[in-house]
Formats: C-alpha cells, structure tokens, sequence
C-alpha cells in the first residue's frame, strides 16, 4: 500500500495540477491573442473554453482521495465553519439537544439499573423469588419455608433472608445498623464467593442461635473497619450477644434487595438475639419476606409454580389454623419481586416515555430551525447549485451539520447526565435506611445516548431535504429570496403545535402535581407532624427485655418530658406513614372459627404509650385513651379509628364498650374511638381500619418516642440525645422530625412532581426555542415585507401582527389542546400525588400564565427585529 | 453545468488516445489537446474536463510520468511521458479495442468481412 506517502505528497500534486491548469489557459490565451484578439477577450475566451476550472480541478484531485471519506471530512469541516459563523444558533441547539439526550440517558441509565441490569451474581437467569399472586409480597412464615425448601423438586435450594437492624457494639459507640437474617444456604444458592475469610453455610446451622456468625458488607468493612483484614475472627456485640465475624463479602454485593444495601449477614437461626423473639417455629407469622432458588436444569417457571402451590396447598390442609389460602408464584428477584419492581416499573416507563417525547419535540423543533436556516441559506444553495454542486452533495452537507450538533448536544448531554447519576448512586433519600442506587451509567448507557443522537440529528437533519430540492436555483439568484407568503398549514405547524401541547401537557401536570404535594403536606393525615421530634430506639440492642422493657420505656418518656420546652412525649412501635407498618386480622366476637379467610378486617395496629394520642396530636373522638393501669394484669383494651368501628363493629356511635377478637383468640374491649387517619407509607390510600393497644399489653422493645414541644423541635436534638445517655450509654438512637420521617410516605409524589417539574422546565425551553426559531423565520424571511408595511405608514401594532400573528396562534392552539391533554393525564397522576387534582383553578390560571410568558420570551427577540426595521436601507439593499 | 455526457466516447477512449499521443511524442496538456483534435481532423474535441482527470488517473496508475520543463516555444510546461507499463497497457487497450470494432462491424454489417 503506498497511500500513505502519497497522503504527504498529494499537497504538491495538487500545487502542480492548479498550476498546470492555469499554464493552459495562459497559453490557449496566448494563442487566441495571436490569432488577433485583444488580451481580455482571448483570456475570457480561454476561460470560457476551459469551463469550471475548480470543478475539474476537484474531479481530478479525487483520483487521489478517498472519495467519500474525504469529502465528508470537508463537510465536517464546512460545517464546524458555518456553525461557528452562527454561534447563537448552535449554542441553542446544541443547550437544546443537551437536554433532551441528558434527560433521556438519565431516565434510561435509571430504567437500566432497576430493570434491565439484574442483580450482580452469576447465573441469574434461572434465579427467581417467591411471591403471593396477591398481595405481591412474598412473606412465609419460616416453619414454611422449611417445607417448601425440603419438598420441592424444582429449586436447586431455596434460600430466605429477613431484613432487620440490631445494635452493633464492636467497643466504641454502638450504632445501629441493617442487616440479613439469611438462610444458611443464602450464598451458596447464589453463588457468591467471600472476599475475606468464609461465608456461612446451611452445615453451619444446628438450631436456634446456634451460628453467631456475621460476614461484613464490603463497605460496611471498608468504612467501619478501614478495610483491617485482621477483623476475621473478632467477636463483636449484636444487641447484647457475641458474634463473631467470620468474613466479608466480595465488593460487588450488595444482598438480593436492590435498593437496599445491608451492614451485614447474619444466619437465619440466630435471628432470635436480633429480633428479640423467637419465630422460627412460629408456622403462622409470615415474617420471612424473600424465599428465592435457581430452578433445576429443565424446570420451567410455570413447573415450579405448579409445585410450590402443591406444597402450600399441603400446608394449607395440614395447618388449617395458620394458613388462609394464597397462591404463589414466581418473580424476578432484585427489587423484592414485583412488590418495588411494579411500580418503580410503570414509573421509569411513563418518564421513559415523556423523555422520548421530549427528544422528538426537540427534533421537531430544530428541525424547524433547520429548515429556517435552510431557508436563510436559500441564497447560498442556489449558487452552489448553480457553480455545478449536486443536491446529493448538498444535503449531505446539511446532514453533516445536523449530525454534528446532534452528536456535540449528545455528548454534552451525556456529560451533565454522568455527573447527576453519579450523585444520584451516592444519594441517600432516607437516613434511616441504607439505599443502594446503583444507576452509574454503564456502556449501555453510552450507546443508547449516541444512538440518540445519531437518530435525533437524522431526523431534524432530513425535515429541510424538500426544502433543498425544491430549490430552483436561477429563480433565487435572480430574485433572492422570495418567500412566499403561504396561509396553508404546513406539517411544520403542526409541528410546533404538537410540541407546543406536549409542553403545555408537562406543564399543566408538573403544576397539577406540585399543588397536590403542597396540599399534601398540609392536609389531615390523623397526626400532627408539625413540631414533633421522632425518637428511635430498639431496647433490644442494649439487652433489654420481658419486664425490663415497659420499666425503661417509661423512663424514657420520663426523661423527655423533663426538658424544657417539651409539652408532651408519647411512645408507639411503629408511627404511621412508617415505612414498617403492622398488618392484623381481627374477628368479630362471635366468630369462634379464627382462621384467616375468616377475619372481619386487616387493621393497621399500633402499640401505644397513654400519652400518644395527645403527643401525636390524634383526635380522640369518644371514650377513653390508656393509662398506665391498663397493663397485662387488667382487661384488653383497645382504642380503634372510625373506619375500624363502622366496618367491625358495625357503627361509630356505640362502638366503646364492645369487643372484637384477635387472631390468637384474645377479646379486646374498645374504650375509645379515634379520627381516622393515613397509615401505610401512601398518602394516596383510602381509610383503613386501624386500632391502638396499650404497649403494657402488647410488649414492643423497637419504639419511637414523639417529642413534641413549642418551639422548632430541631433544638432539642442535643438535649434528647444527652437524656438517653444518662439512662444508658449503651443504647443506640436515632432522632430525626417527623416531617423527616414521612419523607418515606411523601417519596414517590416527591419524587413525581421533581420528576414532573424537571422535564416541564425542559417542555418550557424547548417550546421557546421552537417558536423562536419559527417567529425569527417569520420575520426574516418577510422583512422586505415588513419594511414596505412600515414604510407606508403601519402601526407597531400591525407590524407585529404581521410578523407574529402566526406563531402566537400556533402557541395558543397549542396551549388549548396541551391543557386539556394536560387535566385527563392528571387523573393518572392522582394516583401517585395525593390531593392531585386538575379541578383548581390556580392551575389553570398558572398554566395560562406560564404559556403567555413563554410566548413573550419567545418572541420577544424577533418582535424586537421587526419593528426596528429601516424601511431605507431595507429597500436600498434591494 | 452537466456532468455525465462530458465523458469520453467509451470509457477507456480518451485514456487510450492519450497515451497514442504520448508514445509518439511527450507533451504537456494543452498540446495533447490540440493535438488529439488535429489528428481525429477536429472530429473529436478533448474537454480540458475529462483531459485532466485522465491525465491523474493515469499519473496514479503509473502509466505516463510527468516532469515540469520548457516547451519548444519557451513556456514551462508539465510534460508527460509514456512509461514502459504504459505502452504494455496501450498494446492491450489497442488489440481489445481492435476486437471490440471488429464486433461492433460485424454486427452492423453482417454481409462484409472487415478484413476486405
């Protein structure tokens, strides 16, 4: 191959051909004059015969080249020309792409991390997690677990883990920390390999608390221990209880739950020293949340499922009083089945699906640009045109603009949207949980945003293609360009009225959604947020129990209410909106057979102190709240909310003094009602039956403490946390608002309306940039027009009709069918934002506002340009 | 402007009438014009065109060379000159080409032999 000398030689064979070429002309010339012309004549007559000299000079330069690459390289770099040329141009498509490619890559780096990217261990194809076909969550009870472990015949094992959080004592500060009660099988079903020293294994187990092991989360050892490999071996304290670290587990995992990252493992059959009691033989308390196995080699999913509901319809007929009937089937693991999995699912596909919508608005629009400036260059197409260059040529010079602001827009894009997802892994939404966002793009990511923006720079590239071939090139030399005056409705109208829409859309639900979340936050949830600490404490942690537990409570409560500024201090096992919500059938008191199908309700339960109601700030509407005599030597008590009464007990008035009855055959007396309120973490959920027991009769070692005082809560954090240590420095706490806390329940609105307001930002800019491009159009392309208006006297008023008559028409068309677009779309979102309602007027109010404002910044510029037109020099130019 | 019809007669022609020209006699563009157009009695009109473009294609393919001089006129010119692989070329170029106007004759004129 000798192309590479001849890439350095073809500068001089170029030089020699130019000026060979001129030789013969001059000599032609020479020639001519010699036959008698004058000089001028016989060298224009030279010229002439010789005809387009830098067109065959550029013919017989491509015997050298490589054509098209070549030549695609002089577009690349006529392109970067006239790009530099406009840089107000360039600068808003590129900001414009950018956006629309970074929203994109951002949604779809997300989408990719929770749903394409499965979980991080070897041969996940054929791992799967057991769930309820009704309720969607998976939980067993751990007696069942064993069962269904031992009896099927399609799983290779099937491993279990609880989620739960301790107190780890390891001879400094105890902290609390989360951890997996996981089968004895767990790694070696999945496969993973220690990092450091060993994992536990199913031989390790022989009974309850027979296994004290704990294998560290790699950044649990990395931060906690500073990566000390001597840690193998220590024996640290879990809740009061040694345990002995036997090793860490490799970097890369982080349990079976997506979101969610542990501090540790520990075996499932020491579960008991964690959670305080003892379930492992409890056959009718479902607590263990994820069963999952890899199938045998041949077993399908459907054959699996077929098994798994033949054993559990063996456990329902052999255990009647433990079981009520439910079918289970098969899931994917990673984001615990389709319990997260299904929402976060339809979720990342609805924003997918507004950012797609987003990136075609913004072809749309740049589209529009394109022909404009297409249209601009009209001028300059003609003469190429007309000195001989084909339309082929041409347009591939206007792909090679489109595609390289599309490429420069996506890597800018792309850039922004790396360093968001970037903060978006490191992001803790909750501080009182360990979240795992693990949405750091991968090459998946990077070839879906280049294709983006190849795709997108096609698109808008190919709209001014009619355009080009529509040129007629003496025409527009002859009269410069004309533009016709058209009425019809071109399909770019329709164009910016759709992108208009779409943007009116995000609009009008983005404004929908934040007043839902504001309302929200100030409407009724059946507490008082407002001015109220949570305090968080697990005695079990510090080795409490039995009787010790209800004697310390109440020495806390004690101790709260003895700072200043503290009005009243209640304690329950689990707050409502709390992510950890207590589920429990309740019978009526005449049903004698207490077998789940059997129950009147599932109510919400809360174990209380006597002052909750009133620290709570819960209305009690009738009868009595606890004291401290209501203990586990008095009668049952209870106090329910409305909807429990109306719907067990039959009515609401005369509900105080009846009885109801638990799962375990306990009578329970109702002494007071309370107003309903908001319990599980979702503002959205309709009134569920509720009701509050005495924490003397139903002993809770997990507990918040609400403090609630008169003035901004946050300044009793110090004086809490010095409280608690006074009564035992060897108690973890964790103390947070309860506002704090709710942002569990207020996550998924949260996390619609910024979602919402970021692409309704972006709806806004590009719809700015479309008819600005298309008003600037407008203008330029009617300033003669214009100009000739003017000089014949128009009024600024009808000037800017003229000019801008069109677009603002567009926009309100736009605008109309955007809203209305916008208020059915919200009926959707109602289900995600509480109070969501399009039925307000200030919505309404705002999106028409917000349209006319956007139609004034967009054509504000070019309105400006119309009206100072100079009519003299216009016409002078002519 | 058009681009297709400025071409040669077939392809190959022009190349070959210009390499005829040249292993007569070398010379530089203009000449092989004028020259091409006196011996074909103005039949043929070389477009500076086609006549450039030829001339690199064969400058590539390495079947003339080119060196700057002076004409017998005192001009500086770019004389081209046949090259051995050149004249190989034109030899085939020539008997393929003989054979191809003996078909093409054949085939018009089925009675004559093109011999007699």
């Amino acid at each position: 191959m000798n192309w590479i000398p001849s890439i350095f030689r073809r500068r001089k064979l170029y030089n020699d051909l130019a000026e060979e070429m001129r030789l013969h002309m001059e000599e032609h010339a020479e020639q001519l004059m010699g036959e008698g012309m004058s000089r001028r004549e016989a060298e224009q007559e030279a010229r002439r015969a010789f005809g387009n000299r830098t067109l065959i000079e550029e013919r017989s330069r491509v015997v050298w080249q490589w054509p098209t690459l070549e030549s695609i390289w002089a577009d690349l770099r006529f392109a970067l020309r006239q790009l530099r040329r406009s840089p107000g141009f360039t600068v808003a498509a590129v900001l414009t792409l950018a956006l629309a490619i970074g929203a994109n890559a951002v949604v779809f780096a997300v989408l990719n991390a929770f749903i394409l990217r499965p979980l991080n261990v070897p041969q996940r194809e054929s791992l799967y997690e057991v769930e309820n076909a009704d309720d969607i969550m998976g939980y067993e009870s751990y007696p069942d677990y064993l069962d269904l472990r031992d009896r099927n015949r399609s799983f290779d094992a099937l491993a279990a883990y609880n989620i739960s959080q301790a107190g780890l004592d390891t001879g400094n500060d105890p902290s609390r920390v989360w951890l997996y009660e996981a089968s004895g099988n767990y790694f070696d079903v999945l496969g993973i390999q220690p990092f450091l020293g060993r994992v536990f294994h199913g031989t390790d187990e022989h009974g309850p608390n027979s296994a004290p092991y704990i294998v560290l989360a790699y950044a649990y050892w990395h931060d906690h221990f500073q990566d000390d490999r001597g840690v193998v071996g220590r024996v640290v304290q879990v809740n009061k209880h040694p345990f002995t670290i036997i090793g860490v587990a490799p970097p890369g995992f982080h349990g079976t739950l997506m979101i969610f990252s542990p501090d540790f493992f520990v075996p499932i059959v020491n579960q008991e020293q964690v959670d305080g009691l003892n379930f492992l033989n409890a056959r009718g308390n479902a607590l263990v949340p994820a069963l999952m196995g890899h199938l045998k080699a041949g077993v399908s999913a459907s054959q699996a499922t077929a098994d798994l509901n033949s054993i559990r319809s063996y456990l329902e007929k052999t255990y009647p009083k433990d079981h009520g009937h439910k079918t289970l089937v098969l899931a994917r693991p990673a984001l615990g089945g389709d319990w997260i999995g299904r929402p976060l699912r339809a979720f990342l596909s609805g924003l997918m699906l507004l950012a797609g919508l987003i990136l075609l608005a913004a072809c749309a629009n740049l589209g529009n640009l394109f022909a404009a400036r297409a249209a601009d260059r009209s001028r300059e197409v003609a003469l190429r045109l007309a000195l001989g260059s084909s339309r082929m040529r041409i347009l591939r010079q206007l792909l090679t603009e489109a595609v390289l602001i599309s490429l420069a827009g996506g890597a800018a894009g792309l850039a922004g949207s790396v360093v968001l997802l970037h903060r978006l892994s490191a992001w803790q939404p909750f501080p009182e949980f360990p979240m795992n966002i693990p949405v750091n793009p991968d090459a998946n990511v990077y070839l879906v945003a280049l294709v983006l923006a190849l795709v997108s720079g096609f698109l808008f590239g190919i709209i001014p293609v009619r355009q080009v071939f529509r040129v007629n090139p003496y025409e527009i030399v002859k009269a410069g360009s004309t533009g016709r005056v058209g009425r019809r409705i071109t399909a770019r109208d329709i164009l910016l009225v759709v992108q208009i829409a779409i943007c009116a859309v995000l609009v009008t639900s983005s404004m929908v959604a934040v007043r839902g979340l504001a309302r929200s936050l100030h409407s009724n949830f059946g507490f008082e947020p407002r001015n109220a600490m949570l305090v968080f404490t697990d005695l079990g942690m510090a080795g409490y129990s039995g009787d010790k537990l209800p004697a310390m409570q109440r020495r806390m409560i004690d101790a709260m209410e003895a700072i200043p500024g503290v009005k009243s201090v209640g304690l329950v096992d689990s707050p409502p909106l709390h992510m950890g919500w207590d589920p429990q059938s309740v019978f009526a008191d005449q049903t004698t057979d207490l077998k789940p199908s059997n129950a009147a309700a599932i109510a919400i339960t809360f174990n209380i102190s006597p002052e909750y109601f009133r620290a709570a700030g819960t209305a009690l509407l009738a009868g009595r709240s606890f004291s401290w005599n209501d203990d586990k030597n008095s009668p049952r008590v209870a106090v329910v909310n409305r909807e429990f009464a109306g719907k067990i007990l039959g009515s609401e008035t005369d509900a105080i003094g009846r009885h109801f009855k638990m799962s375990d055959g306990t009578r329970i007396e109702v002494v007071g009602i309370a107003e309903d309120g908001k319990y599980t973490a979702n503002l959205t959920e309709d009134p569920q039956p509720a009701m509050f027991l005495p924490i003397l009769q139903s002993l809770s070692s997990q507990t918040y403490l609400v403090v609630r005082s008169g003035r901004d809560p946050q300044q009793l954090v110090a004086a809490i946390r010095n409280k608690l240590r006074d009564l035992d420095p060897g108690l973890p706490a964790f103390v947070q608002t309860w506002y704090e806390e709710m942002n569990g329940a207020l996550f998924a609105s949260r996390m619609a309306t910024v979602s919402l307001g970021v692409l309704g930002v972006m709806g806004v800019m590009l719809s700015i940039t479309g008819i600005f491009g298309m008003a600037a159009y407008s203008v330029s392309k009617r300033l003669r027009e214009l100009g000739i208006r003017i000089a014949l006297g128009a009024q600024r008023k009808e000037v800017l009709q003229a000019a801008l008559g069109r677009p603002l028409k567009l926009l309100a068309w736009g605008s109309a069918a955007g809203l209305l677009l916008g208020l059915l779309a919200t009926r959707v979102l109602a289900y995600i934002v509480y109070q969501a309602t399009p039925r307000d007027p200030l919505v309404l109010t705002g999106v028409v506002l917000a349209m006319m404002l956007l139609g004034l910044v967009a054509t504000w510029i070019p309105a400006q340009r119309a009206l100072s037109v100079n009519p003299l020099i216009l016409l002078r130019e002519e | 402007m058009t681009e297709s019809n400025t071409r040669d007669l077939f392809p190959g022609a022009l190349e070959m009438m210009i390499l005829e020209s040249l292993r007569r006699q070398p010379a530089h563009g203009y000449a092989l014009v004028q020259h091409i157009q006196q011996r074909s009695n103005n039949l043929l009109q070389v477009e500076e065109g086609s006549l450039y473009p030829a001339l690199q294609r064969l400058l590539k393919a390495k079947l003339v060379k080119a060196e700057w001089g002076m004409s017998s006129t005192n001009r500086r010119v770019r004389t081209y000159q046949i090259t051995v692989s050149g004249l190989r070329h034109l030899e085939q170029q020539i008997s393929s080409f003989e054979r191809m106007f003996e078909g093409i004759a054949l085939v018009l004129n089925p009675g004559k032999s093109p011999a007699s």
